[in-house]
């Protein structure tokens, strides 16, 4: 193989990867609040590409996106507010088929509001056959946008967690809820913020890959498939798993195909998830001490 | 006062119920007053991953049947048109086929969109006795013939003769082909395979993509490092076949691209770009109707339908639309021989001869279940973000 190709199933690689590992970390702040799995979650990056493309013919793209991003966490926080809030002490099933009937009906939705057609937002950068060089290989400057947009979702939410009091609050109730509760925390706040934040980093990740995928009201699916993939490979609830293991996956599916044909992509990434499942269901980089104490 | 008002609103209780039992009974009531229409069923992929087909296909029909009715209907019988959505996916087909022929007793079956569904459903069309007009483009739905079943686009074999044709001027003779994995990739990489010899063409490289694949220059990448490749086929109704033409661009790939008749929807030139210009493929006239010569018989009706459906809907017409177009004015000729019969529409079906559409100039026979030749095909290539007539280098 040489340096050109390699560069460029890389670069494809990384791509595919940072965008399953964002829909990972959403899954996966989520779970930590709620001990659940969001399976809307796929239609929070929908709605970003979607609300962006409408909007932009009153505004420009920045704005755009960024109004995009604010309404996509305003339906976050409704669906939580509306669906999950008072429910009282719901069973980890009930929740999964709650947040599996506002998927479809997120994406029944859609098709009434924008139709069966694709959209897509212009290239932040240059148009459709720009391209710039990277050792030898052929990439479009979009790509730089995606991976570099997931590059610092990753990090500013790292730095949340870590360093602003409310961060910190939604870790406490993701360790212990009832001791955070003890020290007057909210944790249905902490819930419904999860939403809001996982809600966020979906739709800007939906509008900066929107010109390369295109945007339909149903790419909401595949993408949770992947995502959920990923946020197991990684270790439900470690987003910094998610990240490695979302590129883990990316760059193998972009390699597998100079060995198997292209068909066999997602049964690779299928393959994958069923192995782990079987083998180390806590994930790669999750310990399987802490997996136990979990409820799901 | 209290009993009278008590009184009042027991009688208004009496009204609305016997209101509510006459809207009722005249709900059941309707179909019988309904007999005597021509029931038209449509099996359209109007959402889901076809939708670049049974979108424009249904709104088609729907915009026919409303003019038909408004003039007097069909043979003076209004036409109710009933489409299903089946979402691309066959075993919906399957089930709204059943259904259409046994419970609704349709007088015809349009569609469906794809030609995997309409494969599925071939033989309940003909187990039926019912007369399938399918808009999906595989050669295998009228090869072998089944007496109830037509189609309507032209025949990939002959779309792909026509771009190995374009290839052999061109002095092209290694090419890579990239086909989706529907119905209609599939029997479209059979035909390329199949027919590659006939022209000297030689297929160095193959890769077939999902309809829902969101980026695909992985594969690119791969075809693209091999040297021999002169030219790329792309062979696809899915939005997936615009990413394509993207990622080769992208990859700074100067190769010519050919794209099949599943290309001839102006969404797939947005989608696709800048990317787009220069892509070469084989399409009915509809798309460049209004720079056709004045003697083509088809030109009237391309350019009214155009017209019609671009004020109706505020979108470009298409290829697709135009294959709904074709089944409803085959249908409405053919029940203007035999009535309301499915049997005798289907025999007039056959009879029908030198009908224009917007796919070409029908003529069927009792072999001939498409009716179209070769030059019902035009090659056409994007320019500025238009299609044009492709008037070769």
């Amino acid at each position: 193989m040489t340096t050109e190709l390699f560069v460029q199933y890389l670069f494809a690689g990384i791509t595919y990867g940072s965008i399953y590992a964002i829909v990972a970390i959403g899954f996966n702040i989520i779970y930590n609040t709620t001990g659940i799995i969001n399976f809307a979650q796929g239609e929070f990056v929908m709605l970003g590409g979607m609300i962006s493309i409408s909007l932009l013919p009153f505004m420009p793209l920045p704005l755009a996106v960024a109004l995009a991003v604010l309404i996509t966490m305003v339906v976050g926080a409704l669906i939580e507010i509306i669906f999950i809030r008072w429910l009282e002490s719901p069973s980890v099933l009930r929740m999964i088929i709650i947040t599996i009937g506002i998927s479809i009906l997120t994406r029944e939705a859609a098709l009434h509001v924008w139709g069966e057609n694709i959209r897509a937002l212009p290239y932040f950068v240059g148009n459709e056959i720009t391209t710039i060089g990277v050792l030898g290989a052929r990439i479009s400057p979009q790509v730089l946008w995606v991976i570099g947009a997931c590059g610092v979702m990753v990090v500013a939410l790292h730095l949340f967690f870590k360093t602003t009091p409310v961060g910190r609050e939604m870790r406490a109730c993701a360790a212990n809820r009832t001791a955070a509760i003890l020290c007057g925390i909210n944790p249905r706040n902490m819930v419904t913020l999860s939403f809001v934040l996982s809600a966020g980093m979906g739709a800007l990740a939906g509008c900066v890959m929107s010109p390369i995928t295109y945007t339909q009201y149903d790419i909401g699916t595949g993408l949770a498939i992947k995502g959920f993939t990923v946020a197991i490979l990684g270790g439900l609830g470690n987003s910094g798993g998610a990240v490695a293991a979302g590129l883990l996956l990316g760059i193998i599916e972009a390699f597998s195909i100079s060995v198997v044909p292209l068909a066999f992509k997602d049964a690779i990434s299928i393959a994958i998830l069923l192995i782990i499942l079987f083998v180390r269901p806590h994930g790669i980089f999750g310990s399987a001490a802490t997996a136990r104490l979990k409820a799901f | 006062m209290n009993v009278n008002y008590k009184k009042g609103k027991f009688m208004k209780q009496m009204v609305s119920k016997v209101m509510m039992g006459a809207a009722a009974l005249s709900l059941m009531l309707t179909p019988a007053a309904w007999a005597e229409n021509i029931k038209v069923g449509a099996i359209l992929a109007v959402t889901g991953p076809a939708s670049f087909l049974g979108g424009p296909e249904a709104r088609t029909l729907e915009m026919l049947v409303a003019d038909i009715n408004a003039k007097g209907g069909m043979n003076g019988k209004q036409v109710d048109l009933i489409i299903k959505d089946s979402a691309g996916n066959p075993e919906k087909a399957v089930s709204f086929a059943k259904q259409l022929i046994e419970e609704e007793k349709v007088l015809t079956i349009i569609g469906p969109s794809s030609s995997g569904e309409t494969m599925q459903i071939k033989k309940i069309a003909e187990d039926g006795k019912t007369p399938l007009l399918s808009c999906a483009a595989a050669e295998v739905i009228v090869d072998p013939v089944a007496s109830y079943v037509f189609k309507t686009p032209q025949k990939d074999s002959d779309a792909v003769k026509m771009i190995y044709k374009e290839m052999n001027k061109l002095g092209l003779v290694n090419v890579a082909v990239l086909a989706d994995n529907t119905g209609f990739g599939k029997a479209g990489m059979e035909q390329l395979e199949k027919i590659a010899p006939e022209f000297g063409i030689k297929i160095v490289e193959k890769e077939s993509y999902d309809t829902k694949d969101s980026d695909l220059t992985a594969p690119v990448a791969k075809i693209k490092a091999n040297k021999d490749v002169q030219a790329i086929v792309n062979w696809s109704v899915a939005p997936a076949q615009s990413i394509v033409v993207k990622n080769i661009r992208q990859a700074g790939w100067n190769v010519p691209i050919f794209q099949s008749h599943g290309f001839g929807n102006i969404k797939f030139v947005e989608a696709a770009g800048a990317a787009a210009e220069g892509v070469i493929f084989p399409a009915g006239r509809l798309l460049i109707a209004s720079d056709l010569p004045a003697d083509n018989p088809q030109k009237g009706l391309l350019i009214q339908y155009k017209k019609n459906y671009e004020e109706k809907y505020k979108e470009g017409v298409s290829t697709f639309g135009g294959h709904a177009y074709d089944a409803f004015v085959i249908l409405e000729s053919a029940v203007k021989v035999g009535g309301n019969d499915r049997d005798k529409v289907r025999a007039a079906i056959e009879g029908l001869q030198n009908l224009p559409g917007t796919a070409g100039v029908f003529s069927f026979s009792a072999k001939d279940h498409n009716g179209l030749t070769i030059d019902a095909f035009q090659m056409m290539t994007v320019k500025d973000g238009k299609f044009v007539a492709y008037t070769g280098k």
